[in-house]
């Protein structure tokens, strides 16, 4: 099986007809993703790629009987456009654009937290179950079915991750991009949960980065709840500190975030942590195979 | 985006909050009018620049007459101040704030910040202000306040809390609750990432009193405050990032002599790391983004080039979004318009690479698709 995205998600494009959208629309489908049609405010009743075109979600959720949607609208529309698709009670968001203002986010987390909803990103490379489907931007033909669930917070530094496990034979359930923004829909911990309860995942690969302190709330949940090897990279180990303005980020922080503050955390609470990018793969593979 | 301690207090001034009467001059002509329409014996003169520290640094000054204000005015216009918060080069001055002189009586400090972990607005406030509100934090965390905020609405239990904590009377937490109200809806209307008072002062007079102001802008709203992106100071940015972000390059200088393009900024520290990894030394991030044209290609060239310790560039390109054709191509071009005398390693990977492979083999560019076997001939060349 795999997390997120399966046989039974049924998925909608938002923003379908502009260039974004349409590219990889045309590369989800050539992959065999279930992409039933799309939205495009002012374009209901064309068809683009040889699928229907609405309005509004809620128009192709009744039309279609769609349960997902992959957003590409610009980032000043953003909001209104993932509401649009949390009102027309679809479960599986994933937005792609980049650029959404932090505190559009703050307002769409406070609507989504008591609601039984995941969303993915913004500013992220999407959800992937090799063999099944894609939401997303990830290059496909690097993907391949198997064992290992991936989590990130990068983009291309996940196709890495993914890479590595493929040329070492695991393939992957699932692969999650969740996002660089500070306020994600989802975070490690949410995703963690889904690959420990999912039969098909035997190992998980967490790939995080220098700034805010998400990896080392997910060291202290992996140290309590899950049983599975969790093998993780932190990028920016030889980043320098960079220029600040005032006191309020060191304060908030409690002067934490850098690489090798991570990494200890992430140790002490039994994570295998790679100091070398490369080794991803080996590492997952001696993990699975020890 | 930051915005300059002016900047920040003509929009506090336009929420009704308090600060000093102050006039910003940009050259010494200037002083001696500016002075006389404040009025007053003494002034403060506050060198502008992006970042905090400055009092330590000499960069803020008492004056008893207009020919000190002037004295401070020419020692400081032109110049670069370092603080221990800026980078070795420092930040450029080129506009001074003066003001009126403020009797203090207490220091209180005050800051509102978009945090990842509790994932909302924190207002964060101590009775211990000034300049080390940091060590504070550190050990004695019990004399700092936090309270975190879903949406613009701050409740009277969280003023209470705050005022608390800061020990204020009964007229100053009146005069708080009015404050923490205009700030709260300053923050959402603004779109912003950060607000900082330090300090935030009782009077002699005992009015509470905003004797700092440092805000940041969310860079991704600035679409929609088009008046405070109209406020950006580009002195105040390195002249090579500057130069990136104008086409929309994310670049950031460093000390070594290995090149480095990348597309994402994960994989850019990423390849940073491997570099170092294998006894070598990134001269600088640089992350073209997942659109990267022709021309932006071109433009990394040139930003990497003007770096004169550059002995070797490394491009690592993993295909998503962007077409490793297309990057091949742009390279090619880059090289015949900019000229490049150092040698290039590239190590495509992802969309469209066997063909962007191709293309650079037929203009004589050797890439590799192993980031080993590319991280390590970059380190090799570079010694």
């Amino acid at each position: 099986m795999s997390i997120l995205l399966d046989h039974s998600t049924r998925i909608i494009v938002q923003g379908i007809t502009g260039s974004q959208g349409s590219m990889h629309t045309e590369q989800a489908l050539s992959y065999g993703t279930k992409i039933v049609g799309g939205v495009t405010p002012g374009k209901g009743g064309s068809s683009h790629i040889n699928l229907p075109v609405f309005d509004k979600v809620e128009e192709a959720v009744d039309a279609l009987d769609a349960n997902a949607s992959l957003i590409f609208v610009p980032a000043p529309f953003c909001k209104e456009a993932i509401l649009e698709a949390v009102n027309a009670d679809i479960k599986l968001i994933v937005c792609i654009t980049e650029g959404v203002p932090t505190l559009d986010m703050l307002e769409v987390k406070q609507i989504i937290d008591d609601k039984d909803i995941f969303l993915i990103g913004p500013n992220c490379p999407g959800v992937i179950s090799p063999g099944i489907g894609k939401m997303g931007i990830m290059p496909a033909d690097i993907h391949m079915p198997g064992r290992v669930g991936v989590i990130s917070r990068s983009g291309t530094l996940t196709y890495e991750a993914v890479k590595q496990t493929s040329d070492f034979g695991l393939g992957q359930s699932s692969c999650v991009g969740i996002g660089g923004d500070p306020i994600p829909g989802s975070s490690f911990i949410d995703i963690l949960k889904l690959f420990e309860s999912d039969t098909n995942t035997d190992a998980i690969v967490m790939v995080g980065e220098i700034g805010g302190s998400s990896e080392e709330e997910a060291a202290e949940f992996i140290k309590d709840s899950v049983s599975k090897p969790v093998i993780s990279y932190i990028a920016g180990q030889t980043a320098p500190p960079g220029k600040r303005m005032g006191h309020a980020g060191a304060i908030i922080s409690g002067g934490k975030g850098a690489a090798s503050d991570k990494i200890l955390v992430l140790e002490e609470c039994g994570v295998l942590v790679t100091r070398n990018l490369l080794e991803i793969g080996k590492t997952t593979y001696d993990a699975l195979n020890s | 985006m930051n915005l300059h301690e002016y900047q920040s207090k003509e929009i506090f001034a336009r929420y009704g909050l308090p600060v000093s009467k102050g006039v910003v001059i940009k050259s010494l002509q200037e002083v001696s009018g500016a002075c006389k329409k404040i009025g007053g014996k003494s002034w403060v003169a506050k060198a502008q620049v992006h970042a905090g520290g400055r009092g330590k640094s000499g960069g803020v000054k008492l004056c008893n007459s207009i020919n000190e204000v002037r004295d401070f005015a020419e020692q400081w216009l032109g110049k670069s101040l370092i603080t221990y918060q800026t980078d070795e080069h420092g930040q450029l001055v080129n506009s001074i704030l003066i003001e009126e002189l403020t009797d203090i009586k207490d220091e209180i400090y005050l800051s509102m910040v978009v945090d990842r972990t509790s994932q909302s607005v924190a207002i964060i406030a101590s009775a211990e202000g000034g300049v080390n509100i940091e060590e504070t934090a550190k050990n004695n965390p019990e004399k700092i306040i936090s309270i975190f905020l879903k949406d613009s609405n701050i409740s009277q239990l969280q003023i209470q809390k705050i005022c608390l904590t800061l020990s204020l009377n009964k007229q100053q937490s009146e005069q708080m609750d009015d404050i923490l109200k205009r700030l709260t809806k300053l923050f959402f209307e603004c779109d912003l990432a950060l607000l900082e008072i330090n300090p935030l002062v009782i009077k002699t007079d005992e009015k509470l009193h905003c004797l700092d102001a440092k805000l940041n802008v969310d860079n991704n709203a600035l679409f929609r405050q088009q008046e405070l992106a109209k406020m950006h100071d580009q002195t105040q940015e390195d002249h090579r990032e500057a130069t990136a972000k104008q086409f929309d390059l994310s670049y950031v200088s460093l000390v070594g002599n290995i090149g480095c393009m990348v597309n994402g900024a994960g994989l850019a520290m990423g390849t940073m790391d491997t570099i170092k990894f294998f006894g070598g030394n990134p001269a600088n991030f640089l992350d073209v983004g997942g659109t990267a044209t022709q021309e932006r290609v071109a433009q990394a060239f040139k930003l990497i080039l003007d770096d004169p310790d550059v002995k070797v560039i490394l491009v690592n390109i993993f295909g998503g979004i962007v077409r490793c054709d297309l990057i091949a191509e742009g390279i090619i071009a880059a090289i015949n318009e900019v000229g490049v005398n150092v040698p290039v390693i590239v190590r495509l990977e992802g969309n469209n690479a066997d063909l962007g492979s191709k293309i650079l083999l037929e203009s004589n560019i050797e890439s590799l698709s192993s980031l080993e076997e590319a991280a390590k001939k970059s380190v090799e060349l570079a010694q």
